[in-house]
């Protein structure tokens, strides 16, 4: 028994001179969640896809092992032991929620009974009762997406391939999504994700892997990932002019802004550190109206690792957005098909 | 469970799902039956006394001559719903899913197919039975010849449901799908179907009668009134036979291929 749930070697993938996956390494314990994180056209969707087996890896590619069954030669082991949901949903639109869930009952050779309790369960833990007999081409994009999960769910994977599950739903939706794949892990399965939003990498994964440009730049947790990236500081405000000043002669290192009567210290924001401001501040007889941590968030990350230094500026400048986004390749959109 | 239950279990699966589909959408089938029974009346009607007197008769003989032909058009034009159905399915999200399961693989097609010939006994039992309501006689069929005639329509069906299963699966959309499988209704305009072929050009005469559809119905006019088959049973057997395998091999290469 392997405790990898997936292990992949130097995954390679073009269409024609396009390349899209250029040798990356994925390991994903059991019982995690593992993150792939990337802008639009990294190779997220490619990635799953091939792991899914629903495309051949390409030339170069080492072994690849999912649920301990070899991709080359056991596809169909692998097929049993996977659980799938696509960007773009995979449910059948002619027919209602609840012939959905029956019909993948019927794919994974439940028996009749059987498949009517799991589809009954599913549906209601999605919260899709009410809907069950209405044609899933009426329903909106979180009851299918919600849908679209529960048919992964019929056939119990052990492991969940989630490719950007929450893009195009709203901050409910999202937030209930996010809930759903937390559960899906304290049952036991694991799961992997894709996903272009920093949060829900942060707020979800064991593991991050940021994906750009067909290659892995960089992997760990998210804490491991900040701190990779400078950018944590003190900031310390004041009302007073005189104490502004004070300040900024007690804290050698602090940058000043005159303007804003602002002190940043730079700090990875430990406890220590924090204490060592507070007693030099203390020791002069200062007192700060405002006292804030920043901690360089994923965003800092996401943007240092994909190495568009335009991209920062877009955040805080809006005026200047427009030409940032230029710089990002504008690639379509690859689709599971 | 062994490859051969796993087979026969997700293709009735897949089965259900089609004829779910039909159900719940019959609109596509009842336009397709609209062509053969208006093609039926107008010749019979419009036309009959014309066309009865070109193959010696009237417009009753006419009737005996045409409905036959008529038949097997429903057949051609039953199947380009199926090249409809099977690309629109294709743009599906859930054909993908398929891909990912532990299913058997061809079972999605086998679903279409049988769905679609069951389509077609349907769609020929409409369009036979305007035409015995409109005074169609069989003369002289026994059992057998019943029995042999249902065989003939069903193996038809199947091959002409295996290629139009591959129009379906290499056209990008429903309107190519369907232009793509145009030819299929318009064929029986160019085999015995509404006018013997001696009375044809004779330069057109060898592709008419050689054509799948003409041997076809020239059977089935033999096995349900009674006239000369000769060499077209064969014929009619072996061009279902190379339609169905070519239809098939075509059809399961491209949607094992289909990934991306």
């Amino acid at each position: 028994m392997s405790s990898l749930a997936i292990a992949a070697n130097n995954l390679h993938k073009s269409y024609g001179d396009k390349v899209v996956l250029d040798g990356v390494d994925l390991t994903v314990p059991e019982g995690t969640i593992f993150s792939l994180l990337g802008p639009n056209g990294a190779g997220k969707t490619t990635a799953v896809k091939i792991l899914s087996t629903l495309t051949s890896p390409g030339t170069g590619t080492g072994a690849v092992r999912i649920g301990g069954h070899d991709l080359a030669t056991d596809p169909q082991k692998v097929r049993a032991s996977i659980g799938v949901t696509g960007q773009f949903s995979a449910v059948d639109n002619l027919i209602t929620g609840e012939e959905n869930m029956l019909l993948m009952a019927d794919l994974h050779h439940l028996t009749k009974r059987e498949g009517r309790r799991t589809a009954a369960n599913l549906l209601a833990r999605f919260d899709l009762t009410d809907a069950a007999k209405k044609p899933a081409s009426t329903y909106s994009g979180g009851m299918k997406r919600r849908l679209d999960l529960a048919m992964t769910l019929v056939g119990n994977p052990s492991i969940i391939f989630l490719d950007e599950p929450t893009t195009g739903l709203d901050p409910r939706s999202r937030h209930n999504m996010w809930q759903i794949i937390r559960e899906l892990v304290t049952d036991g399965a694991t799961v992997f994700l894709t996903t272009q939003y920093l949060e829900e990498a942060d707020q979800l994964a064991d593991r991050i892997a940021v994906l750009n440009h067909g290659r892995i730049a960089a992997e760990g947790t998210a804490g491991e990932l900040k701190r990779l990236i400078p950018g944590g500081h003190i900031r310390l405000r004041f009302t007073d002019p005189i104490a502004y000043r004070s300040a900024g002669l007690a804290l050698r290192d602090a940058t000043g802004d005159d303007d804003a009567l602002a002190l940043q210290i730079p700090s990875g924001g430990s406890q220590r550190e924090l204490r060592s401001v507070l007693d030099r501040l203390d020791s002069a007889g200062i007192e700060a109206d405002e006292l804030t941590v920043h901690t360089p968030d994923l965003d800092d990350v996401f943007f240092a690792l994909t190495g568009d230094a335009h991209a920062t500026d877009a955040r805080t400048t809006n005026a200047h957005a427009t030409n940032a986004h230029a710089t990002v390749p504008a690639q379509a959109k690859e689709a599971v098909r | 469970m062994s490859t051969l239950a796993l087979t026969v279990r997700d293709s009735s699966t897949m089965l259900r799902r089609n004829l779910l589909h039909a159900r719940r959408y019959p609109s596509l089938t009842l336009n397709l039956l609209l062509t053969p029974i208006m093609l039926l009346l107008l010749f019979v009607y419009i036309f009959g006394d014309a066309m009865g007197s070109g193959i010696g008769g009237g417009r009753t003989e006419y009737i005996g001559y045409i409905v036959p032909g008529l038949l097997l058009m429903t057949i051609g034009s039953t199947v380009v719903g199926t090249a409809v159905s099977v690309s629109n399915d294709m743009t599906e999200g859930i054909i993908a899913r398929f891909r990912t399961m532990a299913i058997h693989r061809g079972s999605v097609l086998v679903g279409h197919v049988i769905g679609s010939v069951l389509q077609s006994v349907m769609s020929v039992t409409v369009v036979g039975a305007v035409g015995v309501a409109i005074g169609f006689r069989s003369s002289g069929a026994g059992v057998l010849e019943w029995l042999a005639a249902f065989g003939l329509l069903v193996l038809f069906a199947t091959a002409l449901t295996w290629i139009a299963v591959g129009m379906g699966l290499v056209s990008p959309n429903a309107e190519a799908a369907s232009n793509n499988a145009t030819p299929l209704i318009l064929l029986p305009l160019l085999s015995s179907a509404f006018v013997p072929i001696h009375a044809m050009p004779g330069w057109f005469q060898p592709i008419a009668e050689y054509q799948p559809f003409t041997p076809a119905i020239e059977t089935l006019r033999g096995l349900l009134l009674g006239s000369e088959i000769g060499h077209n049973g064969w014929l009619a057997v072996a061009w279902c036979v190379g339609l169905s395998v070519l239809g098939y091999s075509w059809s399961t290469s491209k949607f094992n291929s289909e990934s991306k």
